[in-house]
C-alpha cells in the first residue's frame, strides 16, 4: 500500500534504498561536498545557465549576460510554494 | 531559480502567478533540475533534493555584494533586499565615498568615511536611526 505524504515546504524526493553503496562512492560523496558554498561577498558569483520560462517563451539564461546590470538572483524550494 | 522544469515554472506563472502579478511574472523563471548550480552558491539540500531560500545580490561587475538563505518554512522581505539594493546602488554611485550606516534607507542621513569621522559618528549619527 502506498503510504500517505504530508505536504509541506520541501519537495519530497526518491532516491536509492537498500544497503549503502560500497566505500568508493562514500568517496565520492566527500568530494562532491568540498564544493560547497563557493560564494564570498566582494567576490565574482559564480557564471551559470540555465534553461528558463519567461513571458510566455522558454529561454536560456547565462548570468554572464547581465554584466552591466544589477541582478537579484533568488533560489527557492518549489514552484507553488511562497518565496 | 528551483529544481522545477521549464514546465511546472509555466504552469506556475501562467495559472497561479498571473492571477496575483498581471501578466505574470517579468523576470525569468530558471530552472535548476539536479541543484548543480544551487550547489555551487551552497544553498543546494542534497536531503531534501530542493533548494533553500537564498538571495543573491550581484553588481553589475559580476560581484557578489550580499546574500541571504533561510530554511524553506520562513519567506523573506522583499522591502530590507530593496533596501539593500539601493544602498549597494548609493555606495557604489559615490564610488565609496558614502557609507550607509544601520538602519539606512533612501532619504536618511549617509556617513563619509575618512579621518575626520573617526570617533565623531555619535555627533552625526543618533541610535534612533537604526530603527525605521
Amino acid at each position: 500500500m502506498p503510504e500517505k505524504v504530508a505536504v509541506g515546504c520541501a519537495r519530497p524526493t526518491g532516491g536509492p534504498v537498500g544497503e549503502e553503496p560500497d566505500n568508493k562512492s562514500t568517496d565520492e560523496k566527500q568530494t562532491r561536498k568540498e564544493v560547497h558554498s563557493m560564494i564570498k561577498v566582494g567576490q565574482k558569483a559564480p557564471d551559470f545557465a540555465a534553461p528558463g520560462y519567461q513571458k510566455g517563451e522558454f529561454v536560456n539564461i547565462k548570468l554572464s549576460d547581465y554584466l552591466g546590470k544589477w541582478v537579484l538572483l533568488c533560489f527557492y524550494p518549489g514552484d507553488f510554494t511562497f518565496v | 531559480m528551483s529544481i522545477d522544469s521549464i514546465f511546472t515554472h509555466k504552469m506556475w506563472d501562467d495559472d497561479e502567478l498571473s492571477k496575483m502579478v498581471e501578466g505574470g511574472v517579468p523576470f525569468p523563471m530558471l530552472s535548476d533540475a539536479g541543484g548543480k548550480v544551487g550547489t555551487v552558491y551552497g544553498v543546494y539540500d542534497e536531503d531534501n533534493g530542493v533548494e533553500t531560500r537564498g538571495r543573491f545580490i550581484i553588481d553589475p561587475d559580476g560581484v557578489v555584494q550580499g546574500y541571504e538563505v533561510l530554511t524553506p518554512p520562513v519567506g523573506r522581505n522583499i522591502n530590507e533586499t530593496f533596501r539593500q539594493l539601493q544602498a549597494f546602488q548609493l555606495v557604489r554611485e559615490t564610488k565609496g565615498a558614502e557609507a550607509t550606516p544601520s538602519g539606512w534607507r533612501p532619504g536618511k542621513a549617509t556617513l563619509k568615511p575618512g579621518i575626520d569621522l573617526v570617533g565623531k559618528v555619535w555627533k552625526v549619527w543618533k541610535t534612533e536611526q537604526a530603527f525605521d
